[in-house]
């Protein structure tokens, strides 16, 4: 069962990493966004540095959302999605999978990103290692929560932006928590927010892969 | 009369056509009460003034907001544990109900805040989460909105419903926290830490009188889904066999 | 304080035309669907429960 969700992990990453399978494509639209920031709100230095981690998350979150439109869309165009269905390996598990697979392909360069990118944005060091910490707990989150949406979309036959738009909402605590787990001498220790924070990537890991298979069951009758 | 009987649209046409009456009636009577009361019978409020009297649809808009969301998520279950007829109906017709509450509810927050605050919107916890509340409406209407063929849009919505009411919690503290981090000036409490007694009492009926206007609403919006559903499958029926096999028309859908 | 009747006023005023607004797209609604129904049903389209005794 362990061999069957590696593969099929496997298999959902290389294809994402091939021409035109998205994983390249997410990480130029991070960048995009960084890029985008300081044109909007002005190259002072110190600005960008305090905003930086609120910055590089969204960035992040919406680079994942955005790009999670084809998670199941293939395989239901090619008819894989029945298979996986009727499957020995409960469909819950193949999402489980499927999203390890899209997380190493489009979360993961995120987070190695986010060290480079937070120095255009002129992040200090300890707050710019905390963000990318905290993104690499909260990134598989974002993709978890983010597969509800693309399992819900791919049983309605519609696409893009409105996978962000089911599941903005309910990636709101991984933002809230995951940034204030980057405020160094704030109010707060750091290590609360944080340990939320993977409280929550590990809810979701739970929560997510149900209600993606009910989805996707729904949407196949 | 047993609750199942209910499960039949057809019943539940009938039924509704005896309640409604009073439920109108009653919410009109209350409303009237509620509103005199409101207005000529409660006092102004030591800190607040006479804008204390928004709180008077604010927060029976905002208890109407979560309650419509409670009938979303209990119809998402029928729909997908028990596959309960009517249940597709309800949250179909609950969730925009359910949404201009909620739209109600930031708008008069909005309104009192402005005396209050100075501005009409400043990120208080409570406010927020309704206006996060309000999202996750709008992306249910969406998905009914997405998909013409009602069981599936039904499914559809009903994970995402049962979604959004486990997240619920989770956005609330979430909110809550982020707020007690980044607290700002005034901290918002209504009529101070307790409420006087004599601003309960509209409060109360105001709050009996919309709700039961929401719920003559649900009523009235489930009985055009239903009729919706039946003229689908007529006009479904027309177009595949023509006006001579529509005339032996199939019955409508049971299970949505 | 009488510079915020206008809030109040603003916000009970909302508060009925949105309601309204509501209550009249509902019934607006039924009385299109009801019209559509009664169309097909002119045109000796009828449900099958109709003719016979409940299922």
């Amino acid at each position: 069962m362990i061999a069957a969700m590696g593969l099929i992990a496997m298999q959902t990453a290389r294809l994402s990493f091939r021409h035109g399978g998205g994983a390249f494509v997410g990480l130029v639209f991070f960048l995009a966004v960084v890029t985008v920031v300081p044109f909007a709100v002005g190259p002072d230095l110190r600005l960008l540095a305090r905003i930086g981690p609120a910055v590089l998350w969204i960035g992040a979150l919406l680079a994942t959302l955005l790009g999670l439109d084809r998670l199941f869309r293939d395989d239901h165009d090619d008819g894989s999605l029945d298979l996986f269905v009727l499957a020995d390996l409960p469909l819950e598990l193949t999402v489980l999978a499927k999203c390890a697979g899209a997380w190493l392909a489009t979360g993961l360069p995120l987070v190695v990103a986010t060290p480079v990118l937070g120095l255009l944005l002129g992040v200090p060091p300890a707050p710019l290692a905390l963000t990318t910490a905290t993104l690499l707990v909260g990134t598989p989150a974002l993709t978890l929560i983010g597969a509800i949406g693309a399992a819900l979309i791919t049983a309605l036959g519609r696409g893009g932006l409105l996978v962000a738009v089911l599941v903005l909402p309910f990636t709101i605590p991984v933002l809230i928590f995951g940034v204030s787990a980057t405020a160094l001498g704030g109010p707060v220790a750091v290590t609360d927010p944080l340990l939320i924070l993977v409280a929550l990537t590990l809810i979701s890991a739970v929560v997510a892969p149900l209600a993606a298979a009910a989805a996707l069951r729904g949407g196949l009758d | 009369m047993a609750l199942v009987d209910l499960a039949n649209p057809t019943r539940f046409l009938s039924y509704s056509a005896r309640l409604l009456p009073l439920t109108w009636g009653l919410a009109a009577v209350l409303m009237a009460v509620g509103l005199y009361l409101s207005f000529f019978a409660s006092p102004p409020d030591y800190q607040q003034g006479e804008t204390v009297r928004i709180m008077y649809i604010h927060v029976p808009s905002a208890w109407l907001s979560m309650l419509g969301y409670a009938v979303v998520a209990v119809a998402a279950l029928g729909t997908l544990v028990w596959r309960h007829p009517l249940a597709d109906v309800t949250a179909k017709s609950a969730a925009p109900i359910g949404a201009v509450f909620t739209f109600l509810a930031l708008v008069t927050g909005s309104l009192w805040g402005k005396p209050m605050w100075g501005a009409y919107w400043v990120w208080d916890a409570r406010l927020t989460s309704e206006l996060v509340l309000l999202l996750i409406y709008l992306a249910l209407i969406a998905v009914w909105q997405a998909v013409d063929e009602p069981g599936r849009a039904a499914r559809a919505a009903a994970v995402l419903a049962l979604v959004g009411a486990i997240n619920l919690p989770i956005i609330k503290f979430s909110v809550d926290w982020w707020n007690t981090l980044h607290q700002g000036e005034s901290i918002f409490r209504v009529g101070g830490s307790t409420i006087d007694p004599s601003m309960l009492r509209p409060l109360f009926v105001m709050m009996g009188a919309m709700t039961l206007l929401y719920a003559s609403l649900l009523m009235m919006a489930m009985r055009n889904e239903i009729l919706r559903r039946r003229l689908r499958t007529l006009e479904i029926t027309v177009a595949a066999t023509g006006e001579a096999g529509g005339a032996e028309a199939v019955r409508a859908e049971a299970g949505g | 304080m009488s510079s915020h009747v206008g809030f109040i006023v603003a916000a009970y005023l909302v508060a009925a035309v949105v309601l309204a607004g509501l209550v009249g797209w509902i019934v607006v609604d039924g009385r299109v669907l009801r019209r559509r129904l009664a169309d097909l049903e002119a045109r000796g389209v009828r449900r099958r429960s109709l003719a016979g005794g409940r299922r």
